[in-house]
């Protein structure tokens, strides 16, 4: 009697759970209704009871319930595993100029694999992505020219009338200038992009070497090698109108997004020379000291940094390490090891690797930017120099 | 004595084998929780290697990419694979060790007149000894995370296998060792005759592609030598990778060593028959 009573009280609530779930929209919610009380507190003769004929409604509400939650359940276990089949599909493909062999290495950032190797010119260094993506701009010093590369196609489509032996360049926000250093000639040569024409010179210091351009397009920056400055070049009269003093050999030089630090990096002085774009001078300087490694060994080139401005990567040549830098605070925060002579890198667009090339062990390193630890390390041609990324 | 007294039992349940095995793996376990010394000494000499070794070696022995490896690495974490498969070979050395203690104190009768097959007995000891090599190893590695040794994640758990084998494999080797010396001060001519040689002949301290370079027949000596194997076997592990070789030879040493060491004990067949002088027959 008194169990009758308890299933007669169970199938009325399982009928009120059966009610809401028709009404109320959640899976869940309405399963646990229906199976928490109705199935979970009874007896096996109860639960056996409660699916006979007389209990249709709450097997039916059960097993609709029970339908939904499993076509979402599928749904989402679908959508789950095609996330895991296409996480690594970043699709980025990098370009290596190889500055030994005269060839660029193309690397596909998936399979991160090398998947073409380009014949160019002699001598190739400076490389970067047209803005529009569709080509390849590669300086081969030895060869006086800058080639352009077609990306779909790999082959060399045109040369650009740069000064002899250019080394690094830099394009205009528009991607309709392009400004070379010519590194035996002290000048700095302008390129229409459009109509692939020289539009004129501007003459810097002994070696030009970096370039780089202020997010606001009106100041281009020229490092001169031997004459240890960095010269400001106003790009609407193509004239210098300021020259700072930085350690010795300049090898390059980057802005921060915001415009507010420009920072350099001397190759002999070993430091990286911050610099305040608005006054033009130095504010501070940063040393590295890696624990065992000589000090003349630890040689400044590459930098490249995060578009937050928070983090910096500094490539430290001979040292065979990357130095991961506190943008804000100047202060180094670790050295990554990587292959020996590290020159350039280049971040995939998305910001999560960062890809260094390395000019004696003929390779290039790959670090993950938020573990801040290389992971991967890929053969590439001989003296492997600059790099550049793009999507696919 | 009745004659039922006199018979020997037949066969065994398994609870009374988990009896056995609880019994020796305790027994292990205290001697080692009580012997801290033991522990700090076996944390201390890898670390040693680790901080003062490496640090020396650092610029001398620049590492080139090899598998597992999949870019340039420092030498402390080359030799970090080596360093642990050293705590299990002087863990399998010391516990063949403690047995010839065992067998001169008398404490290894008292275990070999157990009703359970020897084997077994053996085998029981083996899994105690390499079971506190795995501690010892999982502690060096807590510490050596704090020296920048970060292998992946999941790295520590894949190198547990490769842990349990290798631990198998040089604790059967040291019982082997132990079954022929007759008396604890003969141990010194194992550590100098067994261990060094199998540490430095072995690719825990350098590639073998280095070693190919300065001797060619010393690269082969260290190809041949089991310890090369459980070093590589760890190493691929750490990094969840198995190296089909390693493997190989690291099982089959293991067998062959276990068939050894339970021969030598065997009183009636084995290296045993040594008479009084310290011997358990």
């Amino acid at each position: 009697m008194r169990n009758e009573s308890r299933i007669s009280k169970l199938v009325s609530r399982a009928r009120r759970s059966a009610k809401r779930c028709s009404a109320d929209p959640g899976p869940f919610q309405a399963l646990r209704s229906v199976t928490a009380p109705a199935l979970q507190r009874t007896t096996p003769q109860q639960r056996r009871a409660a699916l006979r004929p007389g209990h249709d409604s709450i097997a039916k509400a059960g097993h609709r319930v029970t339908e939904r939650a499993m076509t979402r359940g599928v749904i989402a276990a679908t959508f789950i595993l095609s996330l895991v089949v296409s996480t690594p599909a970043s699709a980025y493909v990098a370009y290596v100029s190889n500055e030994k062999s005269n060839t660029v290495s193309v690397i596909d950032t998936d399979t991160w694999a090398v998947t073409a190797t380009i014949k160019v010119g002699q001598r190739p260094r400076g490389i970067e992505f047209t803005r529009d993506g569709r080509f390849v701009l590669v300086a081969v010093g030895d060869d006086d020219t800058i080639e352009l590369i077609d990306a779909a196609t790999h082959q060399i489509v045109d040369k650009l009338p740069s000064g002899p032996d250019p080394e690094l360049f830099v394009q205009d926000q528009s991607g309709k200038t392009l400004y070379v250093a010519n590194e035996n000639d002290n000048t700095v040569t302008i390129i229409d992009l459009e109509k692939r024409v020289r539009t004129g010179d501007v003459q810097v210091g002994v070696e030009p070497e970096g370039m780089a351009i202020s997010p606001d397009g009106k100041i281009l920056i020229n490092t001169s090698e031997t004459t240890n400055m960095a010269h400001f070049i106003d790009t609407a009269t193509r004239q210098i109108v300021g020259n700072v003093l930085v350690d010795s050999r300049p090898r390059f030089a980057e802005f921060k997004r915001d415009n507010s630090e420009l920072w350099v990096s001397s190759e002999i002085g070993g430091t990286v020379s911050v610099i305040d774009p608005g006054k033009r001078e130095v504010t501070g300087k940063i040393s590295f000291a890696v624990p065992g490694m000589r000090r003349e060994a630890i040689q400044p080139v590459g930098i490249a940094m995060t578009a937050d401005g928070a983090t910096a990567f500094v490539a430290l040549g001979p040292a065979n390490r990357v130095a991961v830098v506190d943008a804000k605070t100047h202060e180094v925060k670790k050295y990554l090891l990587v292959g020996q002579r590290v020159w350039h890198m280049a971040f995939t667009p998305d910001e999560k690797y960062l890809l260094v090339t390395n000019g004696v062990s003929n390779d290039v390193s790959v670090i993950d930017v938020a573990a801040q630890k290389v992971f991967k390390t890929i053969q590439v041609g001989e003296l492997p120099w600059g790099i550049t990324i793009a999507p696919k | 004595m009745s004659a039922p007294a006199l018979e020997r039992p037949t066969g065994f349940t398994p609870a009374q084998y988990l009896i056995c095995l609880n019994g020796i793996v305790w027994r292990e376990a205290l001697r080692f929780l009580h012997q801290r010394e033991r522990f700090v000494s076996a944390l201390v000499r890898p670390l040693v290697w680790l901080f003062i070794f490496a640090a020396g070696f650092r610029q001398v022995l620049g590492i080139s990419i090899i598998p597992p490896y999949e870019t340039y690495i420092l030498y402390e974490v080359y030799i970090t694979p080596g360093l642990m498969a050293m705590i299990q070979l002087f863990n399998g050395m010391q516990s063949s060790l403690s047995m010839v203690y065992d067998r001169e104190m008398g404490n290894m009768r008292t275990l070999l007149v157990s009703p359970l097959p020897r084997w077994y007995l053996l085998s029981c000891k083996l899994l105690a000894g390499t079971a506190v090599s795995i501690l010892q190893v999982y502690a060096f590695l807590a510490i050596a995370w704090f020296w920048d040794i970060e292998p992946p994640h999941i790295g520590y758990l894949t190198v547990l296998p490769a842990l349990a084998l290798t631990g198998l494999m040089l604790g059967a080797l040291g019982m082997l060792i132990s079954s022929g010396i007759k008396q604890l001060e003969n141990f010194a001519g194992v550590m100098n005759f067994v261990i060094f040689p199998m540490f430095f002949a072995s690719s825990a301290l350098y590639p073998l592609w280095r070693v190919l370079e300065g001797s060619p027949a010393l690269y082969y000596v260290c190809q041949f030598n089991p310890f090369t194997h459980a070093v590589e076997l760890i190493r691929f592990a750490l990094y969840g990778q198995i190296n089909w070789i390693s493997l190989a030879v690291v099982g089959g040493s293991t067998a062959a060593f276990l068939i050894g060491a339970m021969l030598a004990y065997n009183p009636s067949r084995g290296l045993g028959r040594r008479g009084a002088a310290g011997g358990e027959t």
